[in-house]
């Protein structure tokens, strides 16, 4: 007979999703840990504490922390979900975009510049507006819909003085007219579970910015572009972000690794977080030696 | 149930069954985050509403 899994939850806040998640181990009856990321340490020389996992579901708030927790922990050889791989590909916008590129997933028009003076030819070269976003980011913080080129020296600038280091890499996307709204999608595995149309007025859908959802039927377009965008980071527990860009059609914006999904486990009925943890416990069992 | 005062502004929040340490709370007054540090007795703390790296 198989032993009994241990599983680890690596978080920083008990956000609703996290209560969820919690609530659908304790309701299996799985042996796990909470993993609070503002109290734990790795010690490089003494792995096993953190080898008695059989996996480890990483819910940081923090991308720094996730990202480096899950980096030591695939390290020391203990199964993660989502992967490091996977969590530096979604972290950031611009190793998504390259690997949209690299895999052909259609996207919005995007460049890149390492200056302001570089950034500011390839603006011009796009033509008003354009929309600026940083690199590494969230909740749709810092994003710069810049109407002009007066607009852009200002953004550029000040980008570039007042930044971190990370905002001197000028990430550059085409303005899309989007019917008000855009597309969250969860995948799991090699499914994806639900979507969601996430409305707003504001050229900014984002729910964490007051977007609101709404239950957006999965046609077989959605399906196959979600699964090749899923392929694409790595795969594991992700949402995908879609656009509905007027003349190309469904496009892919972003995805994310460590997904809040308090609006739409309710807007779907799904049971999110217990699909989360069986997945979970799937790659667990996949490692058991 | 236990009562735990908002640091921000004085309010009362009651917290409900099942609150958990390390849940957060918004205070229904001032809408300040709050996180639940401990639970006999309840206490809460000031959360920090966002920092740089932080998302999903």
């Amino acid at each position: 007979m198989q032993r009994r899994l241990k599983i680890g939850v690596l978080y920083s806040r008990v956000r609703v999703e996290e209560k969820w998640i919690f609530g659908a181990m304790e309701k299996r009856g799985i042996d796990y840990d909470r993993l609070d990321d503002r109290a734990i340490h790795f010690d490089l020389n003494d792995p096993q504490p953190w080898q008695q996992y059989d996996a480890v579901l990483e819910r940081s708030i923090s991308y720094n922390s996730g990202l480096y927790a899950l980096r030591l922990l695939n390290a020391f050889g203990v199964p993660t979900v989502n992967t490091a791989s996977v969590a530096e590909i979604c972290g950031d916008k611009l190793m998504t975009s390259a690997a949209f590129a690299r895999d052909g997933v259609p996207q919005p028009h995007n460049a890149t510049a390492f200056t302001p003076e570089a950034a500011l030819e390839a603006i011009e070269a796009f033509g008003y507006p354009v929309v600026l976003k940083p690199v590494v980011g969230s909740w749709g913080r810092l994003l710069a819909k810049v109407n002009d080129r007066d607009a852009a020296e200002a953004v550029l600038e000040h980008k570039s003085t007042l930044g971190s280091v990370q905002h001197s890499v000028f990430y550059i996307q085409e303005y899309i007219e989007k019917p008000g709204r855009d597309i969250r999608a969860i995948v799991i595995g090699e499914r994806v579970l639900t979507a969601m149309y996430r409305k707003s007025e504001h050229w900014i859908t984002n729910t964490a910015r007051g977007g609101e959802g709404e239950l957006c039927p999965i046609t077989p377009e959605i399906e196959e572009l979600c699964l090749r965008a899923a392929k694409s980071v790595g795969g594991g527990v992700l949402a995908v972000d879609l656009v509905e860009h007027p003349e190309k059609g469904l496009v892919v914006n972003e995805i994310n690794h460590t997904m809040e999904f308090h609006t739409m486990q309710p807007v779907s009925g799904i049971d999110i977080a217990g699909e989360i943890v069986e997945y979970v416990m799937s790659v667990a069992r996949e490692y058991v030696p | 149930m236990s009562t735990v005062t908002c640091p921000e502004c004085e309010a009362q929040i009651k917290l409900e069954a099942g609150t958990e340490v390390g849940e957060i709370l918004v205070c229904s007054d001032c809408g300040v985050d709050l996180e639940v540090t401990a639970l006999e007795p309840a206490a809460v703390q000031l959360a920090p509403m966002e920092e740089e790296d932080w998302g999903e």
